[in-house]
């Protein structure tokens, strides 16, 4: 589905990581880890076309090359919508799914029709993640998608990510937690630096 | 066509919710504009025959202050991020962009340019060429102010910066346009020119310097 090789990344002159080989077949995932700046998001915006590697090639097989969906740091929340029509703007851009479905995956449905500026980071970040539940795409790449949420909404990301895998879907995340998931790979960017 | 009119949907939702810097830029138009008779008096001989010209200068100005946050807040936000991940080309997210723009600051101005025109002594007659010279070259303030905004997204300063690069480049659309508002032979045919080729240009331009932007 997806496969990457000889993947190099450099910022600022300083090598993040090179030589390095991705495949992940459909109800694959992999785990990113490495400390603060070891090259985690780098990675993560390489695969998804956001940031020219220095060397190597990522290509998907199979399916259209953007079904895939890329979560970063940032929430890409209005505040002067409301919680639903944020949601909607991205389900009709991906012209497939409900933003209802999105909205009761992160258990945002009670609160749809706030204007987005009234949430807390938290739930903007649940709003965020509303997104790969809402248009389901085949491939998922996460960054820290639990950063800044409660033991309810982490749960109820990890049972979405394994549902999405269970169904054959493929995810690259970077995290510190575990997850609850057995991935396929494991990418520690610490290592292959030092 | 579906990432058009999703982009221009939100963008419009956006600036009927926020009143934001378009609802701004067409306030400054109108008082902009009526500064001038203020100033100059109620003897209309300064303002004979300067009219048409004076509302273009403010025109220029007012569209300047509605693009500072064209891009930024989508660069910001991380919008631009997921829209630059996306298959569509980003020209057409640019074009979206600038058409909700031109809908929210370039055609009302159109709309209060015959009324402001005959504020500032413009005569009956020419009252239709000034509003059709706003409609002719607005959407190119708008096009070449969005090349502008993408252009200095990464830069601090980016709102200054803009209009340094802005109102030289906005030139060109200020001497058609207040030419076509006085009839001069073939302003007109100029101005349409100049808007047409800024159509062609600009979201290439625009949509090459968010690329660069997002890879920062």
């Amino acid at each position: 589905m997806l496969e990457a090789r000889g993947l190099a990344c450099e910022r600022g002159g300083r090598v993040l990581f090179r030589g390095l080989d991705l495949a992940l077949a459909p109800g694959g995932a992999a785990l990113v880890t490495g400390p603060n700046g070891a090259g985690k998001s780098s990675l993560l915006r390489v695969l998804a076309g956001l940031l020219p590697a220095s060397a190597g090639t990522v290509a998907w097989t199979g399916r259209g090359e953007a079904d895939f969906h890329y979560v970063g740091h940032a929430d890409a929340v209005k505040p002067a919508l409301s919680v639903s029509e944020n949601l909607a703007f991205w389900v009709r851009l991906a012209g497939r799914g409900s933003a209802a479905a999105g909205l009761e995956a992160v258990g945002l449905t009670t609160l749809a029709d706030l204007p987005a500026r009234l949430l807390s980071a938290g739930q903007r970040r649940r709003l965020g993640l509303a997104r790969l539940f809402a248009a389901p795409a085949p491939l998922w790449l996460l960054d820290e998608p639990t950063g800044g949420l409660d033991d309810a909404a982490t749960d109820a990301v990890e049972h979405g990510l394994k549902a999405h895998i269970a169904s054959g879907g493929a995810a690259v995340i970077a995290t510190h937690i575990p997850l609850g998931i057995e991935p396929a790979h494991r990418i520690d960017l610490g290592a292959a630096v030092s | 066509m579906r990432t058009f009119l999703a982009v221009l949907r939100r963008d419009l939702a956006l600036a009927g919710r926020q009143g934001g810097e378009s609802g701004l830029a067409l306030l400054f138009f109108v008082l902009g504009a009526v500064l001038f008779p203020l100033g100059l008096g109620s003897d209309p001989g300064p303002l004979a025959g300067a009219g048409s010209g004076l509302l273009w200068v403010v025109a220029l100005l007012a569209a300047l202050l509605s693009l500072e946050r064209l891009f930024r807040a989508d660069w910001e936000d991380g919008a631009l991020d997921l829209l630059a991940a996306r298959p569509e080309p980003l020209a057409t997210v640019v074009l979206a962009k600038c058409a909700a723009h031109w809908l929210a600051t370039g055609l009302p101005m159109t709309v209060v340019s015959a009324l402001l025109g005959s504020m500032l002594a413009v005569p009956g007659e020419r009252l239709g060429l000034l509003v059709l010279s706003f409609l002719a070259g607005t959407p190119a303030l708008t096009l070449i102010g969005a090349a502008a905004a993408a252009l200095t997204l990464g830069a601090r300063l980016g709102g200054v910066l803009t209009a340094i690069l802005v109102l030289p480049l906005y030139i060109p659309v200020l001497i058609f346009g207040a030419a076509a508002a006085e009839g001069r032979d073939g302003a007109f045919a100029l101005l349409a020119a100049l808007t047409l080729a800024t159509l062609a240009l600009a979201p290439a331009v625009a949509s090459a310097a968010l690329r660069h932007a997002v890879e920062q």
